[in-house]
């Protein structure tokens, strides 16, 4: 689960990492009186999308009046915001945070997340502030990384050497290790997958302050705390997909004519290949979990069935110890029962209880083309997608 | 021979007595493993499906001999389940659970780390080896004792290349998940090793897909190590949309089409073998071993 940005400064406070004083707000109105409490000094105005790069397309504002903030704050809640992160759609943000401005020494660049290839946690940090993403690709900055475990005992020397190598100044390097610390205690403590605070900035007091924060936390740790669900507010993203998720079903849209009802990621990822290899073009990418029963099952195929761009659908299952043959075969004939659109199906249906399949395909009345193997069925999917066959 | 497992292994499970764990107990039963013990705390001393049950995987292992152990438990519990099975020393791991938190699978690593466990998964099918055992959730009916060595990030999939090798006359010394989520166990290199060091085992079928860099970390592997059987190799995901999560935690790239150039590219370039579609491989691995012979 992404948070935006108010959300995660949020926790990160609760782990004494600073951030600027800040206070969020709805509407226009709002944000007027934000600004009039956190004056004198610099305001800034900030949209709450789950998008970074928000600055070039006039997500971030500097401003110096309450009334500033105010019309900042109505045309970043008026329309959709479109960044480099966001799709051509773009956002559209409920929320502003409105926040008082912090003094600048130097700026840095820091990141924690997972290194998978060795098993372990990772620092990035680089002398950064916003941008870098920019200056990475042109090779102008480079990032230094250390790897830790899920204690930090006996690592200081290792953080400040970090810390030298992005040019921290060695008065602030007692003040940088807390900070490195804290974020590593807040990201193992939340279950966190990704806490990126850009710029991390070093004020001419000493102090380190969060003044971006970019805060993940790893859905599958959810039963550890159950406090966070009610920060996930209204699920987004594509309907389709998330009624399929609701269906034990991972499920991708795609812009293609061909519903592919597949079991597994690895066998799903494979048909979309072989799909394309044969000239077709897949509508989906789908991975019946194997907790799904015949009736979560059907409700996928139905979700194919209401797609109009859909031809034909091609079903590639091989069942296995988790997911039989039946369950599927039982899902189509639901699913065609039930819904008024016919489409040719073409069915490649074998292992764990592929004779009984095979029965319960012969009770159900729909178009059924029943394939040996599955490049035999992709080509065959593909010729009826194309009008040949 | 074959490879982490045989017919003698003495297998327990942690979890049998849930939902799933008495179900798939039940398969590997019905295959021929010999399963010696169940795990479930507060429930030792009982018998479940005719195994002995009990509180710990220590008191399991002392009075069994269980040299293999399957986990079946739920995520919350799914990590302690491992590192207990690690801390009773027990040799082999294999963990079929789904969706355990990252920074738990972190802490399973750390405590591998100088231990005597070699640890499948978690979200693995498990290891099948055809004739002896099965430990897991692998399909088995079209699976056949013989000399080709898979390894894999998916379980369906496994089951298709294996139905492809019996159909084309090779069967196979063992089949190992190294599970779909990025922070794992065994990897695609650890099975390589094991499977050029084991003398059953004539050839070896590495399935891989988009996201992750252990496909990377097994061309590195052989072209440093060198081929010492011929490879075959098949990467998934090419068309599939970037920057998507597909089924697989692990699953997940920036340029899918770049990510699986990348990948094939460096296999082939270390002497593996490519299959040019997930329908060709029992095709193309029985070409190789033909140009071998010839």
């Amino acid at each position: 689960m992404q948070l935006r940005e108010f959300q995660g400064k949020d926790l990160l406070s609760r782990y004494a990492i600073a951030v600027p004083e800040g206070r969020l707000a709805a509407s226009a109105d709002e944000a007027a009186a934000a600004a009039s409490a956190l004056r004198p000094g610099n305001i800034y105005v900030k949209a709450q999308i789950l998008a970074g790069d928000r600055a070039a397309a006039g997500g971030v504002r500097a401003v110096s009046s309450a009334l500033a903030a105010a019309e900042a704050a109505r045309q970043m809640l008026a329309s959709p915001l479109v960044t480099p992160q966001t799709g051509p759609a773009g956002q559209a943000a409920a929320q502003v945070l409105v926040e008082r401005g912090v003094q600048v020494a130097r700026e840095f660049y820091i990141a924690i997340g997972v290194d998978p290839a060795r098993a372990a946690i990772e620092l990035v940090a680089g002398s950064g502030g916003s941008g870098i993403e920019q200056r990475i690709a042109r090779g102008s900055e480079t990032l230094s990384d250390l790897q830790v475990g899920t204690r930090l005992d006996g690592r200081a020397a290792d953080i400040d050497v970090l810390g030298r190598r992005i040019g921290v100044p060695e008065v602030a390097a007692g003040a940088f290790r807390a900070t490195v610390e804290r974020l590593h205690r807040a990201f193992v403590e939340l279950d966190a997958s990704l806490i990126e605070v850009n710029p991390l900035v070093l004020t001419p007091a000493g102090d380190f302050v969060a003044v971006d924060a970019k805060v993940e936390l790893d859905d599958n740790a959810g039963f550890r705390h159950p406090e966070f669900a009610a920060m996930a507010g209204e699920p987004e993203g594509d309907l389709t997909e998330l009624k399929a998720q609701q269906s034990q079903i991972n499920f991708i849209q795609m812009d293609g004519d061909i519903g592919a009802v597949v079991n597994g990621a690895g066998l799903g990822l494979a048909t979309l290949d072989m799909i394309r290899t044969a000239g077709g073009k897949p509508a989906n990418f789908m991975d019946i979990r194997t907790t799904a029963k015949s009736m979560d099952v059907a409700h996928g195929i139905a979700l194919l069935l209401d797609n109009p761009r859909v031809k034909v659908l091609l079903v590639n299952v091989f069942g296995g110890g988790m997911q039989p043959c039946d369950t599927v075969a039982e899902a189509l004939g639901i699913a065609f029962r039930k819904h008024g659109r016919r489409v040719p199906a073409v069915i490649r249906l074998t292992g764990n209880n592929e004779e009984l399949a095979r029965h319960r395909l012969a009770n159900f009345e729909f178009a059924k083309i029943e394939c040996a193997d599955m490049w035999q069925a992709v080509t065959r999917a593909v010729s009826i997608a194309q009008g040949r066959a | 021979m074959a490879i982490l497992a045989n017919a003698d292994t003495r297998v327990l499970c942690q979890g049998m007595t849930g939902w799933a764990g008495t179900y798939h107990t039940n398969r590997m039963i019905q295959y021929g493993t010999n399963v010696v013990a169940g795990v479930t705390p507060g429930k030792g001393g009982r018998s479940h499906i005719d195994v002995p049950v009990f509180n710990t995987v220590k008191e399991a292992r002392t009075a069994t001999g269980a040299d293999a152990s399957a986990i079946f438990v739920p995520p919350p519990q799914a990590a302690a389940a491992m590192i207990e099975a690690i801390e009773a020393e027990m040799p082999l791991v294999v963990v079929v659970t789904e969706r355990v938190p990252v920074l738990d699978m972190i802490r399973v690593r750390e405590a591998l780390v100088g231990s005597r466990t070699r640890l499948i998964g978690p979200n693995s099918q498990g290891l099948l080896v055809p004739g002896a055992c099965q430990i897991g959730v692998m399909a088995t009916d079209r699976s056949r004792p013989g000399s080709i060595g898979v390894v894999s990030r998916s379980a369906s999939l496994t089951s298709e290349v294996v139905s492809q090798l019996t159909s084309a006359g090779l069967g196979q010394s063992a089949t190992v998940g190294v599970g779909g989520d990025p922070v794992h166990g065994m990897g695609f290199v650890d099975c390589l090793d094991l499977f050029f060091a084991d003398p059953q085992t004539e050839a070896v079928v590495l399935i891989g897909e988009i996201g992750g860099k252990e496909e990377l970390a097994a061309a590195e592997f052989l072209a440093t190590k060198g081929l010492k059987k011929p490879v075959i190799a098949l990467i998934v995901g090419e068309h599939a949309p970037a920057q998507r999560r597909m089924g697989h935690a692990g699953a997940l790239s920036q340029d899918s089409g770049g990510d699986v150039a990348a990948k094939v590219d460096a296999l082939r370039r270390a002497g593996a073998t490519i299959a040019a579609g997930a329908h060709l491989v029992g095709q193309t691995t029985r070409e190789r071993l033909a140009k071998r012979a010839a």
